[in-house]
C-alpha cells in the first residue's frame, strides 16, 4: 500500500544485515590468512590464501573432538530441558495452583545469578558425585539457565492455544498423555522449535561452567578454543577458523526450525 | 492469560520435574554460596563465622558503587538501543518465501558465535591498523582507539553487544508478529487505520508476551556481561568498561578469599532480582491497562 514506507523498512533491514555480516566477514577473512598476515597488514581479501587453519582443526583430535563433545552436551541438555519444561509450561498456562505465580518468577531468577557464582559449588558438587569431565555433568549444569527459559517461552506459546481444545478432547475421552502428544504438541510445534533453538544457542556458547567441569574427555569446543591463547601469543587464525566452524551447526539448526519460527504461533497469543 | 484459570493443585505434579531439575542445579550451589558468605575461610580446616561482616564491607566499597553505576548505565543503554531496533527489524523482516528463511539465518548468525570469539573478533575488527571498523573510522578522520579512549571503548562494547544480541529480540518479536491472524489486519484496513495505529493497537499488544521475555532476558544478561568486554578491553582503559561481573571476578581471583566474593555475588543477585521484579510488574501492569483500554473502546 504505502510504497515509500515499505522502501524505508527494506533499507533498514539491508543496513542491519550489512552491519551483522561485516564482523562475520572479517572472521571468515581472518580464517583464510596466516597469523603473520593478520597482524601485519590490512586487506579485504587474504593475500596468501591458505586452508591450513581448517586443516589443523580437522586433523587434530583435540580440536574436532571438541565439536563432537559440544554436540553431545547440547543434545542431552536440549532433550532434558524440553522434556521437563513441556508439562510444567502446560501446568502454568492452564491451571492455577498454590504458589504458581511465585514459582514462575522464581524459575527466571535462576538465570539472574552470574555463572561465576556457581563455579566453585558446581565443582564441589560434581566432584563429590564423581561426575567430573562427563558430558552429563555439563548438560545438567546448563539446565540452570535453559530450563527456566524453556518454561517461559513454551508457556507463552501454550497460552495462545484456546482452552476449549483441551476440554473438547477430554470430553471425547482422550487421556492426558494421549491428548498432549497427539493433539496439543503438534499445535505448539512452533514454540518447541523456537525453544529448541534458544536452548541450543545458550548451551552451545556457554564457556565458564563447561570449562570448569571438563578436562579432557568431555571438553566442548568453546573450552578447546581457549587453547589458542598461549604464552607465545594468540593464534588468531586458528581461532577465527574454529569460530567459523562453530556457526555451522547452529545455522543448520535454525535452518530446520525456520518454518516454525516464521509460521509463529498456531493460534495467536491472547 | 485472559480468562480465569481453574484451580487444580494436581498441576504441581507437572511442575515437579522442573523444580527438581532447577533445585538440583541452582538451589544447592546457592546454599553453598550463602554458607561461604557468612564465614572467613582461612583454610579448608579453619573457618570462622563472621556473620554479616562481609556484607557491610562490600556495601561500603566505593569502587563497587562506581562499577554498579557503570553497569546500570550500560544495561539501560543496551535496552534503549536493542529493544526498539529489534522491534523495527522484526517488522521489516519478510514474512514468507525464501527471503524469510535467508534473513532468519543471517540474523541469527551472531548469536551462535561463542562469546570469547565475539570479543576476539571485535578486538581485531576494531584495531585501527588491521581491522575493518578501526581502519574505516581512521580513514574517515576519527582518531578512533578502543584501547586508549574511554568513550570509544564504552561505545565499542555497546556496539558489540548490539551486534551480538539484537537478533535475540528480533527473533522473539518476529515469532510474536507471525502469530497475528490476518483477520486483524483486514479489520484495520477496513477501518482505514494508519500504519502507526496498526502497530500501536494490534502488533504491540500481541507482542507483549514475547517482548517481556526479551526485555527481561536482555536486562539480566547485559547486567551479567563478562566475557566480551573482558576479552575486548579487559575492563579498561582505566575502569571505563569494568562492569560488575568484571569487578567481582577481579575481587574473587585477586584476594583468594571466597567469603567477600560470595557476599558480593549475593548482593549482585539481589540487585538483578530487584530490577527484574520491578520491570516485570511494570510491564504486566502496562500491558493489562492497555488491554483494558482496548476493550473499553
Amino acid at each position: 500500500m504505502n510504497e515509500e514506507r515499505f522502501q524505508k523498512r527494506r533499507l533498514l533491514l539491508a543496513c542491519y544485515i550489512v552491519f551483522a555480516l561485516l564482523p562475520i566477514y572479517w572472521m571468515v577473512n581472518m580464517s583464510f590468512k596466516t597469523n603473520e598476515e593478520i597482524l601485519s597488514s590490512f586487506s579485504f581479501f587474504p593475500q596468501h590464501f591458505t586452508w591450513s587453519n581448517y586443516k589443523t582443526i580437522f586433523t587434530d583430535p583435540a580440536w574436532y573432538s571438541g565439536y563432537i563433545n559440544s554436540l553431545i552436551i547440547v543434545a542431552i541438555n536440549m532433550t532434558i530441558s524440553i522434556t521437563v519444561a513441556l508439562p510444567a509450561a502446560y501446568a502454568f498456562s492452564r491451571y492455577s495452583f498454590i504458589g504458581d505465580k511465585h514459582l514462575f518468577f522464581w524459575l527466571l531468577t535462576n538465570r539472574m545469578t552470574p555463572p561465576a557464582v556457581f563455579l566453585l559449588p558446581f565443582f564441589q558438587l560434581y566432584s563429590t558425585l564423581g561426575m567430573m569431565d562427563t558430558h552429563l555433568a555439563v548438560a545438567l549444569a546448563h539446565l540452570v539457565f535453559n530450563v527456566p527459559l524453556a518454561v517461559w517461552i513454551l508457556e507463552g506459546f501454550m497460552s495462545g492455544i484456546p482452552r476449549e481444545i483441551d476440554e473438547t478432547a477430554y470430553i471425547d475421552g482422550y487421556s492426558f498423555p494421549r491428548f498432549f502428544l497427539t493433539i496439543f504438541l503438534p499445535l505448539i510445534k512452533a514454540g518447541v522449535g523456537v525453544t529448541a533453538f534458544f536452548c541450543f544457542m545458550f548451551s552451545w556458547v556457554e564457556l565458564l561452567l563447561a570449562r570448569t567441569l571438563t578436562s579432557v574427555d568431555a571438553k566442548p569446543i568453546v573450552a578447546t578454543m581457549t587453547r589458542t591463547v598461549s604464552a607465545s601469543g594468540m593464534d588468531w587464525a586458528t581461532l577465527a577458523a574454529a569460530g567459523v566452524l562453530t556457526i555451522v551447526p547452529g545455522a543448520i539448526v535454525i535452518w530446520f526450525v525456520r518454518h516454525y519460527i516464521a509460521k509463529g504461533f498456531a493460534m495467536g497469543r491472547v | 492469560m485472559s480468562a480465569i484459570k481453574p484451580v487444580n493443585q494436581k498441576a504441581w505434579w507437572l511442575v515437579l520435574p522442573v523444580v527438581v531439575c532447577v533445585a538440583f542445579s541452582a538451589v544447592l550451589p546457592l546454599m553453598t554460596v550463602v554458607n561461604y558468605s557468612l564465614q572467613d575461610i582461612i583454610s579448608p580446616e579453619r573457618r570462622v563465622f563472621v556473620g554479616t561482616e562481609w556484607f557491610s564491607a562490600v556495601m561500603r566499597d566505593e569502587e563497587l558503587h562506581g562499577a554498579l553505576l557503570r553497569q546500570l548505565g550500560f544495561s539501560l543503554a543496551v535496552l534503549a538501543v536493542e529493544i526498539p531496533l529489534g522491534i523495527m527489524l522484526a517488522l521489516s523482516m519478510p514474512a514468507r518465501g525464501w527471503q524469510a528463511s535467508a534473513v532468519l539465518v543471517v540474523v541469527a548468525l551472531s548469536l551462535l558465535i561463542p562469546w570469547n570469539v565475539v570479543g576476539t573478533i571485535w578486538q581485531i575488527f576494531g584495531r585501527a591498523d588491521i581491522g575493518l571498523l578501526g581502519a574505516t573510522l581512521q580513514k574517515m578522520g576519527f582518531d578512533y582507539s578502543y584501547t586508549g579512549n574511554a568513550t570509544h571503548a564504552w561505545i565499542t562494547v555497546l556496539t558489540m553487544d548490539v551486534w551480538h544480541w539484537t537478533p535475540l529480540v528480533a527473533l522473539l518479536c518476529y515469532a510474536g508478529l507471525r502469530s497475528i491472524p490476518d483477520a486483524y489486519y483486514q479489520a484495520a484496513r477496513i477501518d482505514g487505520a494508519s500504519k502507526f495505529a496498526v502497530f500501536r493497537y494490534i502488533q504491540l499488544p500481541k507482542m507483549r508476551g514475547v517482548l517481556m521475555i526479551a526485555v527481561l532476558l536482555r536486562f539480566m544478561d547485559s547486567f551479567m556481561i563478562y566475557t566480551e568486554p573482558f576479552v575486548l578491553t579487559g575492563g579498561g582503559p582505566g575502569n571505563a568498561t569494568t562492569f560488575l561481573s568484571e569487578y567481582l571476578t577481579q575481587k574473587a581471583v585477586g584476594q583468594f578469599d571466597v567469603g567477600p566474593a560470595a557476599a558480593f555475588s549475593l548482593i549482585y543477585f539481589l540487585i538483578i532480582l530487584l530490577f527484574c521484579f520491578i520491570l516485570y510488574n511494570w510491564m504486566q501492569r502496562v500491558g493489562a491497562a492497555k488491554q483494558e483500554g482496548i476493550e473499553h473502546e
